[in-house]
């Protein structure tokens, strides 16, 4: 255990501990047909968790039900469920200070309900996994597909990575613990999922056998100390320098903000290994239509390209999946040949579009077009990412729709 | 027990602040029987404090850290205000993550190190003031009870949001003029320690802090039965002297009027508890 790269033993399961490169990448892997809230449950019985707590709230119930039946299978050590999104955010915190590996799931206006815990996990250097299954923010009431709450945390200071299917929301889950834990690292992980489409629907993903876990969280591994009462305490100060109004004190703020932001950074090797690249390419490598997407916009936009090769019109995409970091880089290498560059999302403020435009901004001639736009439950047939994008090349739209 | 975390490295004594030397030295560790007596003497868990010249809550922390039974092996949790400022100046583990989430932080906290020490006494204790216990944290406070978390829950009750400049709370009594209540408060003081009786805590007491060796008892009770049955709540009257008008010498003399009315001491306790109290009284720890 630890970074000695020796693993060996058994898990507080029974299970034989394994490296995060032999469970991920090298262990035989079986078929299985499975909603993505049963994926959950199982990266969750091969990640050697210690805690989740849960509280109820369409569509990430499920998810948080069956970890509940982890716990009853002694898979996980502690589990409850608490009075409210905002109490689950602190009570995963105390969990974590504590010294756990902790994970813990919501949606929507239940991600609202807890906003004020995220840039303190952050702020507090906590690795909570966090899976949120996105769904409509109120009002009025939807507890449909949408993932406009992604945009809520873009600043918070956590790492944000964004599946498009179950099979991905699996292997996420587990490359998400061990990214955010490494000690240069060590900040919240967020594994968004857009709720419904793949919480409730099931699919074929590949998973390793459940006898082999993840070597445990070795809390000792923290940059900051754990509250635990085994270390000597982090604070013993005669000035609480921190909350003074003075010029050390802002300064120690700001470079403990710019840290935090630092640290997301640092998790871009940890993570490009693991989820074998920031981004993906799917279609024609030298097309000059690409669509930029993250989720399941993703998957509506490799159909789109399909339809468009009936017309003759060479297309690609380039999924996104981690969001924070923000792979910049890579998005520009994978668009240079690109002239029209479209975002498909599900949300109506676009904030991929957003992230696209910035990263951009003088240093890319595409035009970038944000398109379609589906929110409140809509779904997004790849046909209107079709018309769309014929559209922007002024062709005639002659597909029925 | 964990008292190894606070001896000083060999190589690094020559460098060490006097006060993290005398820590190692002369605090009581190891020792249950430790209260406020020692007080004199021994090296206390409070290094300074950034609270106003005769401010009660700096009473209460030395009083309440001097009377921890197992000080070595005890996290403590508080939220902001007042109290927030001076939790640097603790040499214990202590926690601050938001305003009024202090009772699920500890929650978590609790049953985590229940889990990853299962043969160890860890003790985890909320200090916290009276806004976040009972305002804005009062759906984390009484969740954790309903919940029963072996956690000791003390609230510091000033009956005013001091640190941000005297307002209103919860816990202003009716017809009080505060700030936010300009024409005088218009609704009772909430009974928290009644709230807490009803809510599941099986020690609960209301008193001031004008009387160390009854903080001691009370403190140490709290600790023992939360750590065997249940969560437990202490309600202290600790008077912001600045925003009632008083001088900075005149915070006991406020403290006994309270004992003798709104403060008079009122202790609690279930069957549970009172065996535990009483067992340990016969160990000669309370």
């Amino acid at each position: 255990m630890g970074n000695n790269g020796v693993y060996s033993g058994v898990n507080k399961s029974g299970q034989k501990i394994v490296s995060p490169d032999y469970l991920l990448f090298e262990a035989p892997r079986e078929k299985v047909f499975m909603t993505g809230s049963e994926a959950v449950k199982e990266a969750v019985r091969r990640a050697s968790v210690d805690a989740s707590v849960s509280y109820p709230i369409t569509p990430q119930s499920e998810a948080a039900h069956l970890i509940g039946e982890l716990w009853v299978e002694g898979y996980v050590g502690v589990y409850f469920r608490g009075e409210s999104e905002f109490g689950v955010m602190s009570e995963v915190a105390g969990c974590s200070m504590a010294g756990a590996r902790i994970i813990t799931t919501t949606s929507g206006p239940g991600t609202l309900r807890a906003m004020e815990n995220f840039p303190m996990w952050a702020g507090s250097r906590l690795p909570i996994q966090l899976v949120l299954m996105a769904r409509g923010v109120n009002s009025p009431l939807s507890i449909q597909p949408d993932n406009l709450e992604i945009s809520f945390l873009l600043d918070t200071g956590v790492m944000i990575w964004h599946a498009e299917n179950a099979q991905e929301l699996f292997d996420m889950i587990l490359a998400g613990f061990v990214v955010a834990e490494k000690t240069d690292v060590h900040v919240p992980i967020i594994t968004a999922i857009d709720g419904f489409f793949i919480s409730h629907t099931r699919e074929s993903i590949m998973i390793p056998p459940e006898d082999i876990a993840l070597p445990p969280y070795n809390p000792y591994m923290s940059p900051t100390p754990i509250i635990d009462a085994e270390i000597a305490p982090g604070r013993y100060i005669k000035d609480p320098f921190v909350m003074k109004s003075n010029y050390i004190s802002y300064a120690t703020h700001a470079s403990w903000q710019w840290e935090v932001r630092a640290a997301i950074e640092r998790s871009r090797p940890y993570a490009k290994h693991y989820l074998r690249g920031l981004v993906e390419e799917y279609g024609d490598p030298e097309a000059e239509l690409v669509f930029v997407a993250s989720g399941t916009a993703a998957s509506q936009a490799k159909e789109a390209t399909r339809l468009l090769l009936d017309e003759g019109i060479k297309a690609k995409v380039v999924k996104v999946k981690s969001i924070r970091p923000f792979p910049h880089q890579e998005l520009l290498e994978a668009t240079k040949t690109a002239k029209y560059i479209i975002v498909p999302e599900f949300n109506i403020i676009g904030w991929l579009e957003r992230e696209v435009r910035a990263a951009f901004y003088g240093k890319s001639n595409a035009t970038i077009i944000g398109t379609p736009r589906v929110a409140g439950g809509m779904t997004m047939p790849p046909e209107i990412i079709y018309r769309d994008a014929l559209k922007v090349l002024g062709k005639e739209v002659s597909y029925v729709l | 027990m964990s008292f190894n975390i606070y001896k000083v490295n060999e190589e690094l004594r020559d460098f060490m602040p006097p006060e993290i030397l005398e820590l190692e030295e002369k605090a009581t560790w190891g020792n249950p029987k430790r209260g406020v007596m020692d007080l004199p003497y021994a090296k206390e868990l409070l290094e300074e404090h950034s609270l106003c010249a005769g401010c009660p809550e700096s009473d209460a922390f030395r009083y309440i850290l001097a009377s921890l039974p197992n000080p070595e092996d005890t996290i403590i949790v508080n939220s902001t205000g007042c109290t927030s400022l001076v939790f640097p100046h603790i040499a214990l583990h202590t926690v601050h993550s938001l305003f009024g989430n202090q009772n699920a932080v500890a929650s978590g906290i609790k049953r985590v190190l229940e889990y990853r020490f299962p043969n160890k006494v860890k003790d985890v204790v909320v200090l916290a003031g009276d806004g976040a216990t009972v305002d804005i944290g009062l759906d984390c406070t009484l969740q954790s009870f309903f919940r029963q978390e072996k956690i000791t829950t003390i609230c510091y009750d000033n009956e005013v949001y001091a640190n941000t400049g005297g307002q209103e709370s919860g816990l202003t009594v009716k017809g009080h003029v505060f700030k936010m209540a300009p024409k005088g408060k218009q609704w009772d003081k909430v009974p928290m320690w009644q709230l807490a009786i009803d809510s599941g805590c099986h020690y609960v007491v209301r008193m001031t802090v004008s009387s160390p060796r009854r903080v001691e008892q009370a403190v140490k009770k709290a600790i023992y039965v939360a750590r065997e049955v249940g969560p437990t709540y202490i309600h202290l009257y600790t008077p912001c002297i600045l925003e009632i008008g008083r001088n900075s010498d005149e915070g006991l003399e406020e403290m006994k009027l309270g004992d003798k009315e709104r403060f008079a001491f009122f202790e609690y306790m279930t069957p549970q508890a009172e065996e535990v109290i009483k067992r340990k009284k016969e160990e000669g720890l309370i």
